[in-house]
């Protein structure tokens, strides 16, 4: 098991307060969007894009790229944040999401921005997109790795579950499932309006292996990662137990922030508080 | 082209095609020429025929059970990857079942993705109106980037898969299920978005798609006895269709009478009248299904019940050309 060391734990943990001030100023400036799914994957995404994927963003079509598809396509700022952070585009460019005829759709669109693998937005496909991928790296005999970010609520979804059924079949151990399971869809918590539990149960029932780990501890996350590349024989799913608007204290846990821009004041306070936060990060001295 | 007139002299007792033998034989050739040629199937690639490329290229088909929508999935992430892939299944399930993941999956990105759909149409029969698949030309045509054909005989099929494996872009392919007679003694390559003058006729025009292309040259012949010159309009490519011929044949006839094995609502039929609605309002007629789920029962028994009979075609011709007539004598001055 890799030891991951404070320093790159440090540099990661500012990657996330970075991430999640861009997806509020993104956010807020388009005046609409996702925010609260968005700021609960930021961490695993952070971990995907600065640390565990074997990606080159010089190279964003470079065939032998790991993958990522963002099945809940409707927290692509968060993704958005990622590739401009690598440089793929400007960070500045962040503020024309969803503006008219910008190249930042309001959910990912493979054709329009640079480095999104697959086309998602409506729910539940994005998993068979990635089984695809899988499936081309085993024909062409390579080595990438295909990583699907999925919602806890998206497991509602009954293509979830045909797909899960056709990933162990093929016994794709290159596919890892990131499972956001921040609790909440829009209109109500995920138990209550339609119960997905015993999630790790159903997840191992359909043939994949099961780490469930703390969606906000980047080690955690890391070395789930890393187990998921040495299974062989069959998928993984790793649960990652997520807060909704992780990160901006009056965001946590609330199903208000799932689709709607913070206000002007909200906006304030909320990077006033990312902003402390990297400061945090800053005095402790380790960067990148 | 080149008619089988042996074929249109007697159309009876001629030997009929299977032209899903054919479209799987030119997948099977398609696949020898590119190592990147995937097919997917899910669980009915016996009746598709799949099973032959499946046979032959192990590796390269994926069965993936009675799953159509990550069956559509998955084929665009193999498209992503540089693959052409083939998506095989009846007409019901390819579209109805799987509307949005083609939508969002494969035609928005427009990816290299084909859909080979059977069991297209009401002459499905015995399986009854859950498989008669009748609105699929409409959903797919519907789509932005979306290409859909429609071939008729054994040797279009096949011209029709060679053209859609070189084809760079989403692609539906209609097939019904019935054997065919071999309508065409010789097919020219085929070619997307062309329509073909079958036989000559200057009173009016009867364009036809996939399965109905026979009966309209049938109908033809009869008509002929009659001394009525009706045109026949071979409409292969529904999306995009072949705007110029479908206007040079409203020029020159004056009448239009479309045929499908499809909803008159928005198949062939709506697609030629929204062409001639810009470019030359003409008299039309339309041969189809009218707004009505099909039933059990033998092919050929629903093909007149439901009016897709070389009868209805006549009779339809003869109605439109009474609305002509009476169209001529208004505009004749006084």
């Amino acid at each position: 098991m890799p030891d991951h060391s404070e320093r790159l734990l440090r540099h990661l943990e500012r990657r996330s307060a970075e991430v999640r001030k861009l997806v509020v100023d993104a956010v807020y400036h388009a005046g609409s969007g996702h925010i609260g799914g968005a700021l609960s994957l930021t961490d695993a995404l952070v971990c995907l894009y600065f640390h565990h994927m074997d990606y080159d963003p010089k190279r964003p079509d470079w065939e032998d790229r790991d993958r990522f598809v963002l099945s809940k396509g409707h927290t692509c700022a968060a993704m958005y944040a990622c590739l401009a952070l690598h440089g793929l585009f400007p960070v500045e460019e962040l503020r024309g999401l969803r503006s008219t005829g910008h190249f930042l759709q309001g959910h990912p669109d493979m054709r329009k921005t640079p480095g999104v693998e697959f086309t998602t937005g409506s729910l539940g496909q994005g998993l068979s997109g990635s089984i695809g991928m899988a499936l081309a790296a085993r024909l062409d005999d390579k080595e990438y790795r295909v990583y699907c970010a999925i919602g806890d609520g998206e497991c509602q979804e009954g293509q979830i579950w045909e797909a899960a059924a056709s990933a162990s079949h093929h016994g794709l151990d290159n596919l890892c499932v990131l499972l956001d399971r921040n609790g909440l869809q829009i209109d109500g918590p995920v138990e209550e309006i339609m119960s997905i539990e015993p999630l790790p149960k159903r997840w191992r029932s359909f043939g994949w292996h099961v780490i469930e780990v703390d969606g906000h501890d980047h080690d955690e996350i890391l070395r789930a990662l890393a187990v998921a590349s040495e299974v062989k024989g069959q998928p993984t799913c790793i649960i990652l137990k997520t807060i909704k608007g992780k990160g901006v204290s009056f965001m946590e846990g609330s199903i208000s922030f799932h689709g709607r821009a913070p206000k002007d004041e909200e906006y304030q306070k909320a990077m006033e508080e990312l902003g402390a936060e990297l400061a945090r990060i800053d005095r402790l001295g380790v960067t990148a | 082209m080149r008619l089988n007139t042996a074929w249109l002299d007697q159309t009876d007792g001629i030997t009929k095609k299977t032209t899903r033998d054919f479209a799987s034989q030119t997948i099977l050739e398609e696949g020898r020429k590119n190592p990147n040629l995937v097919v997917l199937d899910a669980d009915l690639a016996l009746s598709t025929k799949t099973i032959r490329f499946k046979q032959t290229f192990p590796d390269r088909f994926f069965d993936m059970g009675i799953q159509e929508q990550n069956m559509m999935g998955v084929a665009a992430g193999l498209a992503t990857c540089g693959k052409t892939v083939i998506a095989a299944t009846f007409a019901t399930f390819a579209t109805a079942q799987c509307y949005n993941v083609i939508r969002q999956s494969i035609c928005y990105p427009r990816l290299n993705v084909k859909i080979y759909a059977t069991h297209g149409g009401i002459s499905v029969g015995g399986d009854g109106a859950t498989h008669q698949m009748v609105e699929d030309i409409a959903l797919m045509k519907s789509l932005p980037g979306m290409t859909v054909l429609a071939p008729s005989d054994a040797q279009e099929v096949a011209s029709a898969v060679h053209a859609m494996c070189a084809f760079e872009g989403p692609t539906y392919l209609r097939l019904g299920r019935n054997d065919e007679p071999d309508i065409f003694e010789s097919v020219d390559p085929f070619e997307i978005g062309k329509a073909h003058m079958l036989l000559p006729g200057d009173d009016i025009t009867i364009a036809a798609m996939g399965t109905m292309t026979k009966a309209a040259l049938i109908a033809a012949k009869q008509l002929e006895k009659e001394g009525i010159g009706a045109r026949v309009l071979h409409c292969p490519t529904i999306k995009p269709l072949d705007e110029d011929a479908v206007v040079r044949a409203a020029r020159e006839t004056g009448a239009i009478v479309s045929c499908e094995e499809h909803t008159v609502l928005s198949g062939l039929g709506a697609s030629i009248a929204w062409t001639l609605a810009r470019h030359h309002p003409t008299v039309m007629g339309y041969v189809g299904i009218k707004d009505t789920f099909g039933e059990s029962g033998s092919g050929q028994e629903l093909i007149e019940k439901y009016g897709l009979g070389v009868k209805d075609i006549v009779c339809r011709v003869k109605e439109v050309l009474e609305v002509k007539k009476k169209q001529d004598r208004a505009t004749v001055p006084a």
